[in-house]
């Protein structure tokens, strides 16, 4: 969605109850549960969200604010999810937030020792947005269990920056903190691979996507919206139908809204 | 189907053995969850444990340990591996 | 373009995916997600490499005894014994240091009061109101708090936890619950507030709200130094020399007794107002990770400090001020505290306990934590006693004031099983956006914890025991 600054700051603070100035570039942290994120935003942000080694600590959407090359950013937790075909209250937002509200860049946070589980949502968020960070976190993790991952080819596969990190050490946080710097001002613009689904799929897609195209004014992928109706995916087809009412009767003039009647 | 008799359900793949998973039976959630854990038909999966009381089982599956519970295991159909073939 | 037209084309467009999605046989959804892990598969397959063989042994070795069938569950019990056990032989003598100084200090304040010839109200109330309930609630909460934690963080980060939910599934399941609840009854311990937000990994709403319904029944932050200074006082005391390991098998036994609790009531309600059977279980066991001994230790005594010493000012504090007013206004012969308790001494004798502990939990439905502090401050504004420094100088205040060890006892489960206090309810209240529901969460274990006092106290009396 492109949104001026000051839409974006009534949205978040109204919908996700996070308070973003003006000036802050965003960024929002997402990943399968247990990967380290919330190691991740206590690092960045010096502050101390609860961690532990069990899927679900984080529950809640966290923020905090850091400052890197003198640019202010405000970095916001979201609770770990597998996937954003969403069926559970954190993964709706977590979903939610992806979608609507716009972050400037999304780190997603892989688990190195489980590399094909963790990729499943990564591809769903690259469906989501282009500014995505890949974050491979656990690294030293992986290197006790004898594996070994091919960072550039994976980049290379991926077609976004790829950080290989170990959080809780602190080992790969300085790249990731420029690579986001890049990301979140234009400097480095990833092009995440697109999925090619099964002929089935592809076929039913084409045949929705003219339907969805003026749907958003372009804000929210229309393939994306295509694959949840394909989905029958009712919680999302709810926050959409919300954030449309949002995006426009709040934002635009009563007049416009009041047209259609 | 040419080996119907091979297929059996995931409960009662012996514990240590790998099957492949042919379909799930399941519904709604519970589906979805399994679907995004990366049990999809064609995934190999290894029945790893079970509890001290004989469920839940922990499964191993893409490189993750799954626990699940007879009842739903039972309704995930799965195909044993016949020799020869890459196991988890 | 406008909202109406907009969500005009989104129902279009779900009406023709209906369509779609129906002349296809095969299902979209599952499809789609095969077709993602297919590219995951792939991706894996050109960046993956092992180098020499995949190594799970590790994790093989503990799982295999963690749950194992013989020692699964001894192993569990011997860490809570054994958590508790450090924790209280740890927490002595530091709370003695740290009473004997603030209590020392208190001293030095009347002093200083006195000089400044300042009268004997402004005294009471932030002497004796407020400074002794900080002082109170630092010594004896703090100490245990901060070695309980870092032990309890360990464990979380070594990746036991999901190992518990592992072994006792099949228990929570005969009481058509999810075994995650025992995943948010030990962050229960932590807060019970905290505990009902984590009650959203349960994926089946009729089981999360089992789970938000009997948080309350394991001891949080507030209630278990309570439990540990009672049980040292009348139990762990009367057998000096093992009472650490007493004092350690007691408090595991008051938490197993509020796990028997929480399952027969999930049971109960399950059989009743949330009839259903259980659902499913999908829980990821992650792999050990060695925690960072050091910085967790570090932190997490911190965090749980700061943790006591906010709750202490926020609430003890201003707690301490108000009884302490409470204490010394009167209404013709009594204060206005003791009147409250002798309303309510009648009913407070029939479960059990007395008129001015059933006040004390009443006022302490803000924070636990203060329940101790109130009692014994109500205590010494009505008797002879003035101070006390020790646990023995405590339990002769208790003694004098009829206590025997059917009251302790009878305390110690009121304190484990009565009503949440105002930030669970709260919470309770947000998660579940229902009053119902939250009144129901106070309702359940207030009946619970008045019948289990009055049916212990009546048995006890009338096979003339106490
Ligand atoms: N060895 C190792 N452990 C890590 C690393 N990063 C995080 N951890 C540990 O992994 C566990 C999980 O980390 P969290 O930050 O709580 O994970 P999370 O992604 O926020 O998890 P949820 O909130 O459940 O989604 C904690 O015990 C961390 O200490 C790392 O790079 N190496
Ligand atoms: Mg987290």
């Amino acid at each position: 969605m492109i949104l001026s600054a000051e839409k974006k700051s009534l949205l978040w603070q109204n919908y996700f109850g996070v308070t973003i100035r003006n000036d802050q570039l965003s960024i929002a942290l997402a990943g399968n549960p247990n990967v380290g994120k919330s190691t991740i935003f206590n690092a960045l942000t010096g502050l101390h969200q609860h961690t532990g080694n069990w899927p679900g600590k984080t529950v809640n959407n966290a923020h905090g604010s850091y400052q890197y090359q003198k640019k202010p950013f405000l970095i916001v937790d979201l609770p770990g999810t597998y996937s954003l075909l969403a069926h559970t209250v954190e993964e709706q937002i977590a979903r939610d937030f992806l979608c609507f509200a716009n972050p400037d860049v999304t780190v997603v946070v892989l688990d190195a020792t489980s590399l094909e589980r963790n990729l499943n949502l990564a591809l769903q968020v690259f469906e989501i947005t282009p500014n995505v960070i890949v974050c491979l976190n656990l690294m030293d993790e992986a290197k006790k269990k004898n594996l070994v991952i091919d960072v550039p080819s994976l980049e290379r596969e991926l077609g976004v920056p790829v950080v290989a990190t170990a959080a809780r050490q602190g080992k790969g946080l300085e790249e990731l903190r420029e690579k986001i710097l890049q990301v979140a001002t234009g400097l480095l613009q990833p092009t995440p691979r697109q999925i090619k689904y099964s002929s089935d799929v592809e076929s039913a897609l084409k045949e929705l996507l003219p339907l969805v195209e003026n749907i958003t004014n372009n804000s929210l992928s229309p393939r994306w919206i295509a694959l949840r109706l394909l989905d029958g995916d009712q919680s999302f087809l709810e926050s959409l139908s919300n954030f449309l009412d949002i995006d426009q009767v709040s934002f635009q003039d009563w007049e416009e809204s009041k047209c259609a009647q | 189907m040419k080996n119907a008799e091979r297929i059996n359900s995931l409960s009662d793949l012996s514990l240590g053995s790998a099957c492949q998973i042919v379909s799930l039976e399941l519904s709604g959630l519970l589906r979805r969850r399994i679907l995004d854990l990366g049990i999809v038909p064609g995934t190999l999966i290894r029945s790893i444990r079970r509890g001290p009381s004989g469920d839940p089982t922990a499964y191993l599956v893409r490189g993750t340990l799954i626990a699940l519970r007879s009842e739903d295991a039972s309704q995930i159909l799965v195909r044993k591996l016949s020799n020869g073939e890459e196991c988890v | 373009m406008c909202a109406m037209s907009s969500s005009r084309n989104l129902s279009e467009a779900y009406g023709q995916a209906e369509y779609v999605r129906k002349a296809y046989r095969n299902s979209f959804s599952d499809q789609i997600v095969a077709d993602i892990y297919g590219n995951a598969e792939q991706i894996t397959k050109h960046v993956l490499s092992s180098k020499g063989r995949h190594r799970i042994g590790f994790d093989q070795i503990i799982d295999n005894l963690v749950t194992s069938k013989w020692f699964g569950y001894p192993l569990m019990i011997l860490l809570l014994v054994g958590v508790f056990w450090i924790t209280i032989e740890g927490a002595n003598i530091p709370s003695g240091l740290l009473a004997s100084v603030l209590f020392a200090f208190q001293d030095q304040l009347t002093l200083g009061f006195q000089w400044l010839g300042a009268p004997d109200w402004v005294h009471g109330v932030l002497v004796l109101g407020v400074y002794r309930t900080l002082a109170w609630v630092v010594s004896v909460m703090l100490p245990p708090m901060a070695i309980f934690f870092p032990l309890f963080t360990l464990l979380e980060d070594s990746g036991y936890l999901p190992r518990i939910a592992f072994n006792l599934d099949h228990i929570f399941k005969k009481a058509k619950a999810c075994g995650k609840q025992s995943l948010t009854m030990c962050m229960g311990f932590g807060c019970n507030a905290a505990g009902v937000t984590s009650c959203r990994i349960i994926d089946s709403p009729r089981e999360r709200l089992i789970a938000i319904l009997t948080n309350n029944f394991v001891p949080c932050n507030g209630r278990f130094p309570t439990l540990i200074a009672i049980t040292s006082i009348f139990i762990g005391g009367a057998i000096a020399s093992y009472s650490g390991i007493i004092n350690a098998l007691v408090i595991s036994g008051m938490i197993l007794l509020g796990i028997a609790v929480t399952l027969t009531v999930s049971w109960l309600l399950s059989i009743t107002i949330l009839k259903g059977e259980p659902s499913s279980l999908v829980l990821e066991l992650p792999s050990y990770r060695r925690p960072k001994i050091g910085a967790v230790i570090y932190r997490s005594v911190i965090d749980r400090t700061l943790f006591v010493l906010r709750r202490a000012i926020i609430i003890a504090a201003p707690a301490g001020a108000v009884i302490w007013i409470l204490a010394n206004i009167y209404i013709g012969e009594l204060s206005i505290l003791s009147t409250v308790a002798h309303t309510l001494n009648p009913l407070g004798k029939l479960i059990g306990l007395d008129g001015f502990i059933l006040m004390a939990f009443i006022l302490g439905l803000p924070a636990n934590e203060i329940v101790m502090p109130i009692l014994i401050m109500s205590y010494l504004s009505t008797g002879s006693l003035q101070d006390f420094a020790s646990l023995e100088e405590l339990r002769n205040v208790l003694v004098s004031n009829g206590w025997t060890w059917l009251t302790a006892v009878n305390v110690m489960l009121f304190s484990l099983l009565h009503w949440p206090c105002a930030t669970t309810l709260l919470t309770t209240y947000k998660e579940t956006g229902s009053k119902k529901w939250t009144f129901l969460s106070f309702l359940i274990p207030t009946l619970i914890g008045f019948s289990a006092c009055f049916i212990l106290t009546q048995v006890v009396r009338m096979l003339g025991l106490a």
